[in-house]
């Protein structure tokens, strides 16, 4: 097997693992092609199971022949292993290294991980389209789903159906594609049914700087309001950059062209905006020597919290747009697949009952993040540790998961979930057995075949055995608008996620569950 | 009375205080002899009570009318706009006078009946018993004892009747010493640790100057520390910055020289004086009031302010105290410069830590009644009462309830009370309305004739415990623990729902706490059903042959579980704490403040859609 090349020392026995909170183990160090194993031979005694996926940096150090190797992963965790003999240690660390960064997605765990569990309901069979859509055809006659993307060719980061208004054609939506930034053409991603308005999403309209204009992308769209009424566009961009836009072929919906449309901009930061932006608050909650004044002044500069800020409000508009001034909505950054969609499922949160239950949450993923092509290969391949500045890393999915945290902590009786299923979809965005997270879209999902080859996390997770740690036992279902109060005073840090490996728990409440409890099939 | 021009306005608006847009509720607005009483229009009431006022301000007056901005003690803040400048004018006027008297007697208390008879508030008064506390604490005994020194007030006039000093200190030294201590204030017994034989002990600064020193002080403070058998040195506490007691030093007082005391070993906490933590709240509460603050300018004004380095350093002290007993088995005598700020903080939460009984209910009055009423904190002054030095005035108790708060964050099972009771005794220590922390002193109180004139606060917040309890709360795991808090500077957060009491959009929608509160009531009234209706099957048993019975029971229970059913529902609804009911979701009120927030846009009015972002619409045209 090719992991045996990486694989330099197998197995080094008198290994300590430190831990914070936790004595020190000693025991056998094993790597296999995926996990990093510690076992201290002994009953009752905890052992270490860590995917190579979820590290995300290591640092070695050497006292004499001891080596430590300091283990930094995507979960924030830091673990210590004391490795007698110096080659050992420089061997089990490249191992680590090379295993920990492998370069192609067959290589990963989820191809090798055959589960111990009877499956009861296939996961990815869970959530389809068409399903999806009943849920709608019967309030509405106006949208269609089209099959227009069957074979990915008119927009590759779009799912092969789409829902689109009725009385737009194929033909016309061909056109429309040209004219959106990444073919990401104007498709349906939510239908209010109470004020029978919609909130929509696409790419920025290519208007370049002389103002290009497209008869079918305001045909569509206008296809959407009712004769006399009037559409919100929020572009989750500052005028400014959006403006700036223009220059690379981008840009926004001129006035003339949409006189329908009133447009908002809303300031969402991204990419390495954000990335930095984590980089610096796990720095600061991970130093407890910083005095007070050290601490809310690093606090304040990650700016973790303004972002957290700014997509609440953001999300807060579209949902005001929909259910008080009862108009739709269309939303677009520049590619349509992040900010984008942290605000359309966010405002689905806010308005919508279903998506607040189990059930619901995960469709709203899977419609909302997977299908609609956010690219978690790229924005989840290195997280706060990472030393390599690369483009494309993000924790735009972590921050929708902090905002549903505070919109939680705000209605603790409205979710049928809890924080840990939060948690537990935070850590398998970043590293997991199952395969619902690989790659950047449909597209790429299905050339990599993941339906047949790897499992999907919701067969795992919606087992009623495992569900009952996700469920909130407080849910009472409501059927109410829930507007969170976004005021800095209201918005609190998310301690269970970026502070849980400090905060030793003393009473019974809420303890992390370990990530990954589920047995494992060694692959060698 | 005489102070009251205009008892009644009409067509006030009350405004909100964070919405961007100058959201308002329009109203009548009543001045009573002790309180300011707003109906709106939905007949909302709104009372502040005229002692609860810390500031009255009129601002320019604009084309609505004449604003009257009212800032509270208890965080309350209220911006009315008044149709008729006259009216606000009289109203202004009144208030300033109402809200700082000049008398004691014309204090809320003196006239506030809540409909008691002399006896009953008499018991009130006796519901804490300090002399009961000492006992508990397992004084007097071998080692200490009551002096009757201060028995007439004679030795110090701020500490009180009875006082728990060393058997060994004869009156001579305790004489000597408290000459040699600033107010008079004498190291005397606070805390007494039962099983490490280890003391809390409190004092004041002593009068040591550059290099002078006392034979009786360095004796009394040698009897404190031989009183306990384990360990031969004790810790002395200064709880001020080095820098601050050496400056004292100037001026003829100072701190214990180590060389002069044998056995014992001193140390600074680093606690700033009541100046600087009142302006520190006043910083934390300009930063707070701000419309639309960013989350940038929310935390740089809470580092600026260092609310939360002050509390930090008091909780630090609390834990030095009780490591010193628990790891050192030593005592520890604590002082500041008169030893009723810091020290009462710092011997309150350090006994606090250590002792379970005091996060009782019970527990914690107990406390308060000690290290801070009868030690003379001086309640009168730092909340200011009455019409007196604005510089005497601090936040020292609120830091110690928010320190409380911290812990019970920190430790959710380990309080029998929840944060609604450490609010509601906020809200008394500035309210006037009980006795309890009336004047500056005990020696003071009894001249007032308080426990005649007025009632305790104590058997009133007894008789509302259930609204007070922490659901969470485990008697049994923690009776003999001691709370070992961390004080990772992450581990503070801003007290919104201290600093915010009244801003209700700030607020989750949701409280699990009053959820579980529901369902152990319910539990309770289930468990009595259930009771109920076992021992009315064994009495039918005894009574009839078992074929009746098996009739009967269907007959019996049947009628009865319809009502139960109502009942309990109806109790579902009532049983929300007062000042939560409003908290409860809201989704699609129109009056729904946050509505607003969100975007200014909305806020200008509708048919100006063009308008709608000024910038946009000027560079597409």
């Amino acid at each position: 097997m090719e992991f045996a090349e990486l694989i330099k020392t197998p197995r080094v026995d008198n290994v300590v693992l430190h831990r914070p909170f936790y004595p020190a183990v000693e025991g056998t160090l094993c790597l296999t092609g995926h996990h990093l194993i510690l076992s201290s031979r002994q009953d009752n005694t905890e052992e270490l199971w860590l995917l190579h996926s979820n590290i995300d940096a290591i640092d070695k150090r050497f006292v004499g022949s001891l080596g430590t190797i300091i283990i930094k992963c995507k979960d924030f965790r830091i673990i210590q292993l004391d490795i007698p003999g110096m080659e050992e240690c420089l061997n089990i660390a490249s191992s680590i290294e090379a295993l920990s960064t492998l370069d192609s997605i067959t290589l990963m765990y989820p191809f090798f991980y055959r589960p111990m569990f009877e499956v009861i309901e296939d996961g990815w069979h869970s959530f389809l389209p068409e399903q999806e859509f009943k849920l709608y055809s019967s309030a509405t006659s106006q949208w269609r789903l089209s099959y227009v993307n069957k074979e990915f060719a008119v927009c590759p980061t779009y799912p092969p159906i789409v829902i689109v208004p009725e009385s737009i054609d194929d033909e016309t939506l061909r056109k429309v594609a040209t004219f959106r930034h990444g073919g990401r053409f104007p498709v349906l991603s939510y239908y209010h049914q109470k004020s029978k308005r919609v909130i929509m999403r696409s790419g920025q309209p290519l208007t370049g700087t002389n103002g290009r204009r497209c008869k079918e992308d305001e045909k569509l769209i206008n296809a959407t309001l009712r004769a006399g009424s009037r559409g919100y566009i929020i572009d989750t961009r500052s005028l400014n950059v959006a403006q700036q836009a223009r220059a690379k072929g981008g840009g926004f919906e001129q006035e003339a062209h949409y006189p329908q449309w009133r447009r908002i901009h809303k300031s969402i930061e991204r990419y390495h905006i954000l990335q930095e932006s984590l980089i610096k608050l796990v720095e600061a909650c991970n130093d407890q020597t910083h005095n007070m004044d050290r601490w809310l002044s690093k606090l304040e500069a990650s700016n973790w919290l303004t972002h957290i800020k700014e997509i609440l409000t953001a999300a807060c508009l579209v949902a005001q747009c929909i259910d008080r001034e009862e108009a739709s909505v269309l939303i677009h950054g520049t590619e349509g697949t992040d900010s984008t969609l942290q605000v359309t499922s966010l405002a689905q949160i806010i308005l919508e009952p279903r998506s607040r239950t189990i059930r619901g949450f995960e469709a709203l993923i899977e419609r909302e993040w997977l299908q609609a092509g956010h690219p978690f290969q790229q924005r989840c391949a290195q997280s706060a540790y990472c030393n390599t500045k690369q483009k494309w890393e993000a924790p735009v999915f972590l921050l929708f998961l902090d905002c549903v945290w505070q919109i939680l902590r705000q209605f603790p009786c409205s979710f049928e979930f809890n924080e840990n299923f939060l948690i537990m979809l935070f850590e398998h965005a970043y590293a997991s057995q199952f395969g619902t997270f690989l790659g950047n879209s449909e597209s790429e999902r299905c050339k990599l075949k993941l339906q047949q080859k790897t499992m999907s996390l919701w067969s795992w997770v919606n087992q009623p055995s495992k569900l009952s740690k996700y469920t909130n036992p407080l849910f009472e279902a409501n059927n109410l608008v829930i507007w969170p109060s976004v005021a800095p005073q209201s918005l609190l840090l998310w301690e269970d996620t970026l502070l849980s490996f400090h905060l030793l728990p003393r009473d019974d409440a809420a303890q992390r569950p370990s990530p990954d409890a589920d047995p494992v099939l060694l692959d060698f | 009375m005489e102070h009251i021009r205009t008892t009644k306005v009409e067509q006030v608006k009350l405004l909100d205080r964070f919405a961007t847009n100058n959201k308002s509720l329009t109203g009548t607005l009543y001045l009573t002899a002790t309180h300011l009483l707003f109906i709106d229009s939905l007949q909302k009431e709104t009372w502040i009570l005229h002692h609860h006022i810390a500031s009255v301000e009129k601002l320019a007056l604009t084309t609505s009318g004449c604003p009257l901005v009212i800032q509270c003690k208890n965080f309350r803040i209220v911006h009315f706009i008044v149709p008729r400048e006259r009216d606000c004018h009289d109203i202004y006027n009144s208030l300033l006078q109402l809200s700082k008297q000049a008398k004691y007697e014309d204090l809320y208390a003196f006239s506030y009946n809540p409909k008691q008879n002399d006896s009953e508030r008499l018991q009130g008064w006796q519901l804490i018993d300090l002399a009961e506390e000492y006992k508990r604490m397992g004084v007097p005994n071998s080692h200490w004892e009551l002096s009757d020194a201060n028995q007439e007030y004679k030795i110090c006039e701020t500490y009180p009747r009875e006082l728990y000093v060393p058997w060994t200190a004869k009156k001579t030294v305790i004489v000597g010493s408290s000459k040699f201590r600033s107010k008079g204030r004498f190291p005397v017994l606070s805390y007494y640790h039962q099983d490490k034989k280890a003391a809390i002990c409190r004092c004041s600064q002593p009068l040591s100057g550059f290099s002078a020193r006392c034979m009786e002080d360095e004796r009394l403070l040698e009897a404190i520390s031989k009183a306990n058998p384990v360990n031969c040195y004790m810790y002395v506490v200064d709880t001020r910055p080095k820098l601050n007691a050496m400056a004292n030093r100037a001026a003829g007082k100072g701190y214990e020289n180590e060389d002069n005391y044998s056995s014992i070993r001193f140390q600074f906490v680093g606690i700033e004086n009541i100046h600087v933590m009142r302006s520190s709240l006043q910083k934390l509460l300009e930063v707070n009031g701000t419309k639309g603050l960013s989350v940038n300018d929310f935390y740089s004004g809470l580092e600026s302010s260092g609310w939360l380095r002050h509390i930090k350093a008091v909780m630090d002290a609390a834990i030095f105290l009780a490591r010193a007993i628990m790891v050192e088995n030593a005592s520890v005598l604590v002082h500041c410069s008169d030893g009723w700020d810091r020290t009462s903080q710092v011997c309150s939460l350090g006994s606090l830590l250590l002792d379970s009984y005091y996060r009782t209910i019970r527990g914690f009055m107990v406390l308060i009644e000690k290290d801070w009423i009868s030690f003379g904190h001086k309640f009168s002054e730092r909340c200011g009462h009455l019409d007196g030095d604005p510089k005497e005035v601090s936040p020292v108790f609120t830091q110690f309830l928010e320190c409380v708060w911290h812990l019970t964050e920190q430790f959710p099972q380990a309080f029998e009370f929840n944060e609604a009771f450490l609010l509601q005794i906020h809200e008394h220590i500035h309210s006037c309305q009980f006795g309890n922390f009336l004047g500056n002193c005990q020696k003071e109180r009894e001249e007032l004739k308080l426990k005649e004139k007025t009632y305790s606060l104590w058997p009133f917040l007894l008789e509302d415990q259930k609204k007070y309890l922490n659901p969470l709360y485990s008697s049994k795991s923690h009776r003999f623990i001691v709370l070992e808090p961390n004080t990772v500077s992450f581990n503070f957060k801003f007290w919104r729902n201290m600093y915010h009491q009244f801003d209700q959009t700030l607020h989750p929608r949701q409280s699990v706490f009053n959820i579980i509160m529901n369902m152990n009531e319910q539990n309770k009234q289930l468990e009595k059903d259930i009771k109920d209706l076992e021992s009315k099957i064994k009495q039918r048993k005894n009574k009839q042959t078992d074929d009746i019975l098996t009739k009967e029971l269907l007959h019996s229970v049947h009628p009865e579980s319809p009502t139960l059913k109502t009942s309990l529902c109806f109790k579902e609804q009532t049983r929300l704490p007062v000042n939560d009911s409003l908290r409860t979701i809201e989704g699609s009120s129109p009056a729904d403040n946050r509505y607003s927030e969100y975007a200014e846009e909305f806020s200008k009015s509708e048919p100006a859609v063009v308008s709608l972002e000024y910038g946009v619409a000027r560079m597409t045209c």
